[in-house]
């Protein structure tokens, strides 16, 4: 069923009575060409694209939970391609790309809303950091711009200006950054993988891999056995958890992240803005509610919930910034489980078990990745060769000495 | 969190920084044979565990203790606190 | 004006007016009232718009659930959005203005939207404005945008203050109702420090809203007896206006007080509220519960009420919302309205109940209709009329313009599944009670653990609080408790009632059944799927109203019991957070804390530009007289130090006292180079990695004694590094006989360099210490005494490349002696100079520092490599030795020339050969540092090249595609001033 305007106007003369399911309900399969554990956004990005890009049908999704009920269901829903060094910003800014055709090609409205992304800074050392950056971008054809701070004061002149402990200086902004409604970006990719034969399976967690020789040929799951000629495995938090069951430890630890959404409000904020002097950024949702975050809490975790510390820090940055969200009120918080990678960057490579692919390591970072870690995963999936602009995303990076390291703090995954 | 800190009795973990596995303890010796290969494992290899995690904290607003926590990570139950140096000296590291 | 002041009764102070405004109106209330009791006092019913299909909204609740009436409060800066009227504390003055309505409350040009109620069902957005693509951020989504939101922010900064607390207790009790005060008594007889806190400013909880007698006097009396006892008890710390919001790991509970919100404006040297980090040991949750309405035909006029909240309106507050009322129940707690309201001499029209064996209350006047249910209602902007349809299948119309609605009460668990705990179906109660997953330390108490009666919520109060006594090895006080009423709930679940037209569940964000049902038949059948798709419960009362009905409508269109079709869990908060209490003092200058150095006053009076560098100010500059640009500033304070002597505080940088019989090994482990072999009285520069063989830090450390260094970090690593330090030394090497120290703030630190420095130390230091070339030359180190007997520590180090100095003095003579040198340095042109210069001054002597050292630079980067010694074990040279970080064609730090004086080079350029297009594959590296060397008359960089080392000569252009600025370079040494060092060795 395609949705469109005209669409949406007979069913309502319809009494709404003639929409059909999003994607079905099917039971497994007894065997699948390829099975993708996670029913998150890299995974359902993953099959739809390995069915519509790549022909592959034979495909299933395996979702222990909800689909969606992972961190595309928890974020702060921004996405952007203002990264440094060679080995991620082609890969995000095909990210932003896919992300500006997508929903035309997925035939849902998933409200990519490119309202731009503000990144402050509050000195010299971070405005020449940013010159490094936004030349970076632009030299992998992104956008970028430098403001001064009258240009930002333009287009914030609510931001504390005049009584700040950290001026604001300037900033880089990207104006094609923005933000998208992150469970339609679930059901959009699990609606357009479903019309093209995907089977996506929920309330099935995997309880075990089956290895032989060397070679995966199966998943056990609490809906028995299901054959597969390929694994993928896209379970951000869970990674170790799951690549534990082929014997494999990762260069990842599972970190809690809080995000935080205020009460809805008329429109303050146009784009996304982050603060350049503690750990904030803020963006306002199409509903009225401001949707900000910043660090994460810092130990491992896999609890789904933070402590009171970060919403402190959090909300004090944001204060410091703008003093004007006093009050405003806190309406609910939430924790994501990150998989944060020794440098901060992600990993879509195969795995010493032959037929088993791992992407995961996105850190606090998957949601702006998705169609592209979609597409990069379908693709070494499909044809066994990394994508050219994932190549760099190998597991084997660490042990060569070829980090992509955006933030230089080294292999402690709760710095980056 | 409270951190009940050997030598201090509980402690609110904002005064700590955390690091990580406490297996960071167990640094290879830089001039062995397989140096390379046992520091690329040390350095980035982690179990990651749902549950019991061994795992250090720095008391860094305090005395500055290294302490080795031992704490569920799905419920952050906080089960056993030693100094690390301690531990250190139990896992055979000395001079 | 249906609702009207009753004649007696109420916690109000009928003495005093309260006067206040409503859209303008003035209108009066008394101290005791809420803005909506007061509201209902005044007749007004209307008070709000929903969100999506602008419709006319009532006040529906008296308490924190409430979803309609939302105003925004006070003006100007203090306007606070979204203000629930039910919880906020009428003041003299108050001025609360509706929200989200154009041009006005009752004509709200967007009420259109609701013609197009078909069009927007659930998830309309997901399936159109797709077309064309542009469009959506340039037509569609503004126009969303603007009709979205509830109320507006002013803009401007927020005027009052906020404090943040810690307390600590035995035990914390949440909620003053029965229960909780139950529990309060027993654990404060039984002398354990207690904390109770209660959102509502007066304690007692349901009551202040019942008529009911506890013993031999009314619930609010006993209450009042019970807050004075515990009050006289110094032990047990009584929270009024506080909301517990958060339950947090290890008994952590977040709460916020609301100091001066029932105030005009917050007193001088008050703040307006107060976050409480509250540490327990054991905490009861006496929460009570939440009442919840039935979902009917057009159940969301003004007007139509939960039960109980009408009652305590009566009640409590002394008002009668409607002058003629009915009710719809499902159980026997709805009977209780009409009671009590007759009982105030307000008709009741009916009693509709839904239970077919429903026992008649007898309410002199209103028609008793077991069996029958409400299936419509009338009235524009409020409620005229209710459509029943009875047990025999009759329709029929009662007139009332007020309605109160019971379908039940659920328990106000919240906070048990702050730490994701999940709730239990019960069965008996009809309800969600709280799951086996407590949160460690809580017990439930009260209707919050599902217990219904006031005689049950004093009893489990008493025993929970026995309980925490136990565990906190005291003995619980006999239980001391009144006679109270016992009456079961007699409830028969009822969630909606079938029919055509539209039946609300979420008021707020306007879900209806019929939105529930279109959900499950897209496949959004899994409960977080139904919240997201429909918004359902995601309003500002979080899903308080809406959350279980609707979960009960959905196991019906399921066939599915309610526990098998799942429940969501709560977080944080309990109700929203204002942002202010969570930011507290931290804003603004007071955001984090200034460090200062020792010289501040001097430089101040020097009239010196600050500029952060992390926490700490440093002097940035120091202008003179007729100089209007900071350049002109920083070449003077450069080219004096290059030609005379200046000074230059750099304290900052963190020092680290290292010592012990096993500190040289220490040293020698901690950095890549050899220092096991530096001599007593010498300084070594010392590169330190970190354990992944990238650069960690840099800097000088000096060996003052066979048994004693003092290493030197950059200003921005020297807690990093500490840390780094104290975990080698406890958990890498703890048997190593070496203690450290941080003394970075226990020593001032200048720098005096420039040729004539030693001429000026000569001057300051103590006779007896030979500062001679020979006797002290280039990296010595050694104790000294200054301005006759001041202990201090001279260094000969250099960051300017110039002969120089770095002269320790205990930090508070730091500013003294910057005093001293400046004068004895007047004749020789001493010259301070700040860290514009300082950076000027190590560009061109080609010294890295924080824009070469991003935590991605390696030693052979910097051309260092040579450095990592391979003849010891230190951290990070196994892994520096990786391929990647060895590769032929690897980054070099290089100097870079512009080729015109008068172009401009901007650190963060990338370079790139002449001819070669500008993108990625061509990029060659990129400028570090970059500045215009006053000395060579040329803007100068330091730069990472590929392959860099071998380019010396070459031009290229480094390239800033953000400014346009394409600038021509030659490749030079990094070191433009003094390659060989003879002028620090002079």
């Amino acid at each position: 069923m395609r949705y469109s305007a005209l669409r949406l106007l007979r069913e309502a003369l319809r009494g709404n009575r003639g929409w059909e399911r999003a994607w079905r309900d099917p039971e497994p399969q007894p065997e699948y060409d390829i099975v993708i554990i996670g029913g998150g956004g890299h995974g359902l990005a993953t099959a739809h694209y390995l069915a519509s890009r790549y022909g592959q049908a034979r495909v299933a999704v395996l979702e222990k939970g909800w689909i969606g009920s992972g961190n595309v269901g928890r974020n702060t829903t921004i996405i952007r391609s203002n990264y440094l060094l060679d080995g991620n910003q082609p890969f995000y800014e095909f990210s932003l790309r896919l992300w500006e055709g997508l929903e035309q090609d997925l035939n849902y409205n998933a409200m990519v809303s490119q309202r731009g992304v503000l990144n402050l800074c509050h000195s010299d050392a971070q405005r020449d950091a940013f010159v490094r950056r936004g030349n970076a971008m632009k030299l992998h054809g992104a956008d970028a711009e430098l403001l001064d701070t009258e240009a930002v004061r333009a287009m914030y002149p609510w931001l504390n200006f005049d009584n700040a402990r950290f001026p604001i200086r300037g900033g880089l902004l990207q104006r094609r950054g923005g933000t998208v409604r992150h469970d339609a970006v679930a059901w959009g990719y699990a609606r357009a993988a479903d019309s093209r034969g995907v089977d996506i399976i929920q309330n099935c967690e995997v309880t075990g891999l089956r290895i032989a020789d060397g070679r995966v040929t199966g998943v056990d799951t609490s809906r028995g056995v299901i054959g597969a000629g390929k694994v993928g495995v896209a379970v951000a938090g869970n990674s170790s958890r799951v690549m534990a069951m082929a014997g494999l430890r990762l260069p990842i630890e599972s970190h809690v992240l809080q995000a935080f959404v205020t009460e809805g409000l008329k429109p303050l904020i146009d784009g996304v803005i982050t603060f350049g002097a503690g750990h904030f950024y803020v963006s306002q949702s199409d509903k009225g509610g401001l949707v900000f975050g910043g660090d994460i809490d810092g130990y491992n975790s896999y609890a789904q919930r933070g402590n009171l510390p970060v919403v402190e820090d959090v909300v004090e940055s944001g204060m410091a910034l703008m003093p004007a969200i006093g009050r405003a009120r806190l309406l609910r918080m939430w924790g994501g489980v990150m998989d944060m990678s020794m440098d901060g960057s992600p990993i879509i490579d195969r795995t010493p078990v032959d037929g088993l692919y791992f992407n995961g390591g996105w850190c606090y970072g998957g949601f702006k990745a998705t169609p592209a870690s979609g597409m990069a995963f379908a693709h070494l999936l499909a044809t066994d060769t990394p994508h050219p602009t994932a190549a760099a995303y190998r597991l084997d990076r660490f042990r060569h000495g070829r980090m992509i390291d955006e933030k230089g703090m080294g292999a402690q995954p709760n710095l980056h | 969190m409270i951190i009940p800190h050997p030598l201090l009795g509980p402690r609110d973990a904002q005064e700590f920084t955390y690091m990580g596995d406490a297996a960071l303890i167990d640094r290879p010796d830089g001039m062995a044979e397989g140096a390379a290969e046992a520091f690329d494992t040390y350095l980035h290899a982690r179990d990651n565990p749902a549950g019991l995690h061994r795992e250090l904290w720095y008391h860094e607003a305090g005395d500055r203790s290294w302490l080795v926590v031992t704490r569920d990570t799905r419920t952050h139950e906080i089960t056993q606190v030693e100094l690390a140096r301690d531990v250190a000296r139990a896992r055979g590291r000395s001079q | 004006m249906t609702g009207r002041r009753l004649e007696h009764g109420g916690q109000i102070d009928r003495a005093q007016a309260l006067r206040f405004r409503f859209d303008g109106r003035a209108l009066t209330g008394h101290p005791g009232d809420t803005l909506a009791s007061a509201l209902l006092a005044n007749g007004v019913r209307l008070v709000g718009r929903s969100f999506k299909y602008h419709r006319p909204r009532g006040i529906l609740s008296a308490g924190p659930e409430e979803p309609n009436a939302l105003v925004t409060l006070r003006s100007g800066a203090r306007a606070e959005p979204n203000t629930r009227a039910t919880v906020a504390e009428l003041f003299d003055g108050l001025t609360a203005t509706s929200q989200n309505r154009w041009p006005s409350l009752r004509f709200d040009a967007l009420a259109i939207n609701d013609l197009a109620a078909p069009l927007l069902g659930a998830g309309f957005y997901y399936k159109t404005f797709m077309w064309p693509a542009a469009f959506w951020e340039r037509v569609y989504e503004p126009l969303i945008r603007r009709a979205a939101g509830l109320g507006r922010l002013s803009g401007a900064p927020d005027p009052d203050a906020y404090d943040k607390g810690f307390l600590h207790a035995d035990l914390l009790v949440i909620g003053a109702g029965p229960a909780g005060l139950a529990a309060a008594l027993a654990a404060g007889r039984a002398g354990a420090r207690v904390v109770l806190a209660d959102e509502d400013f007066r304690m007692g909880g349901r009551l202040n809203a019942e008529t009911f007698a506890l013993g031999d006097t009314t619930g609010a009396d006993w209450a009042a007896a019970a807050v004075a006892e515990l009050a006289g008890m110094a032990h047990v710390r009584l929270l009024p206006r506080t909301t517990v919001f958060g339950a947090f790991d290890h008994g952590i509970y977040g709460a916020v007080e609301r100091v001066a919100d029932h105030l005009p404006d917050p007193p001088p040297g008050t703040p307006r509220q107060i976050l409480w980090r509250i540490t327990t040991r054991r905490t009861i949750l006496a929460a009570g519960a939440t009442e919840r309405p039935i979902a009917f035909a057009d159940n969301d006029r003004p007007g139509v009420m939960l039960a109980g909240s009408l009652r305590a309106y009566a009640n409590r507050w002394g008002v009668a919302p409607g002058k003629r009322v009915a009710v719809f129940t499902n159980n026997d707690d709805g009977l209780r309205t009409a009671r009590d309201l007759r009982a105030h001499g307000v008709r009741v029209a009916a009693v509709i109940d839904a239970r077919p064996d429903a026992p008649d209350p007898r309410i002199d006047g209103a028609r008793h209709l077991p069996g029958a249910v409400v299936i419509g209602t009338s009235g524009r902007l409020g409620l005229t009329d209710v459509t029943v349809r009875t047990a025999d299948v009759r329709e029929f119309r009662i007139d009332c313009d007020a309605l109160g609605v019971s379908g039940g009460w659920n328990p106000a668990l919240h906070l048990t599944c702050h730490q994701r705990g999940r709730p239990v179906w019960d069965d008996r109660i009809a309800a969600f009670a709280p799951g086996p997953d407590l949160p460690p330390g809580m017990a439930v108490a009260g209707a919050a653990a599902g217990v219904p009666s006031t005689h049950g919520a004093l009893h489990s109060g008493h025993a929970a609080a026995a309980e925490a006594l136990d565990a906190l090895g005291r003995t619980a006080p006999p239980a001391d408790l009144p006679q109270a009423e016992d009456a079961p709930l007699a409830l028969r679940p009822l969630w909606h009632v079938p029919g055509t037209r539209r039946a609300w569940l979420d008021l707020q964000n306007d879900v209806t059944v019929k939105d529930i049902a279109q959900a499950q038949h897209e496949g959004f059948g899994a409960v977080e799927h139904m919240k997201r798709y429909t918004t359902l419960g995601m309003a500002t009362d979080q899903g308080k109203i809406a959350n279980v009905p609707a979960l009960g409508v959905m196991a019906e269109l399921t066939g599915r019991s309610i526990a098998e079709t799942g429940t969501t869990i709560f977080r944080p908060p309990y109700t929203p957070v204002s942002l202010g209490a969570l930011g507290g003092r931290a804003t603004g200058p007071t955001f984090k804390p200034t460090r200062l150095t020792p010289t501040h006053p001097w430089a101040e009076a020097q009239g010196a530009v600050f500029v952060e560098v992390g926490q700490w100010l440093r002097a940035q500059y120091f202008p003179r007289a007729g100089e209007t640009h900071w350049r002109q500033s920083v070449d003077r304070e450069v080219l004096a130090v290059r030609a005379g002597v200046g000074l230059c505080d750099v304290t900052t940088l963190g020092k680290i006292d290292i010592q012990g019989t096993d500190a040289a090994r220490f040293v020698n482990r901690v950095y890549c180079n050899g220092f096991a072999r530096l001599a007593v009285g010498r300084v070594r520069y010392g590169l330190m990695l970190r354990e992944d063989g990238i650069v960690m830090d840099d800097g000088t450390t000096a060996r003052l004694a066979e048994d004693h260094f003092v290493m030197t970090t950059t200003t921005a690593n020297a807690g990093p590094v500490f840390r780094h330090l104290e975990f080698a030394r406890q958990c890498l090497w703890p048997d190593l006989d070496v203690q450290l120290i941080s003394t970075t703030d226990a020593w001032a630190q200048i720098a005096v360099a420039g040729p004539k420095s030693r001429t000026l130390l000569q001057r300051v230091i103590d006779p007896g210490h030979d500062i001679s070339n020979a006797a002290f030359p280039f990296m010595a180190c050694g104790a000294v005494t200054v301005c006759g007997g001041l202990r201090a520590r001279l260094f000969r180090i250099s960051f300017s490349g110039e002969l120089a100095y770095e002269l320790a003095v205990p930090a508070r003579y730091g500013n003294a002696l910057m005093e001293r040198l400046m004068e004895r340095g007047a004749d020789l042109g001493a010259t301070p100079y700040g860290t514009e210069a300082l950076s000027v001054l190590r560009i061109e002597k080609g010294h890295a520092a924080g824009g070469e050292l991003d935590g991605r630079t390696t030693a052979q980067n910097l051309r260092l490599g040579r450095m990592v010694s391979t003849k010891k074990d230190s951290i990070g040279a196994v892994a520096a030795r990786r391929p990647g970080l060895n590769t032929e064609d690897t980054l070099e730090l290089v100097g870079l020339r512009a080729r015109r004086p008068d172009s401009r080079l901007a650190a963060g350029s990338h370079l790139f050969a002449p001819a070669a297009r500008t993108e990625a594959a061509n990029d060659l590296g990129w400028v570090s540092s970059a500045a215009f060397s006053p000395h060579l008359g040329a803007p100068i960089a330091l730069a990472f090249l590929r392959g860099g080392a071998a380019r010396q000569g070459e031009v290229l252009r480094a390239v800033n595609l953000l400014s346009g600025q394409d600038t021509e370079v030659e490749v030079t040494s990094p070191h433009f001033i003094d390659p060989d060092g003879e002028r620090l060795r002079a």
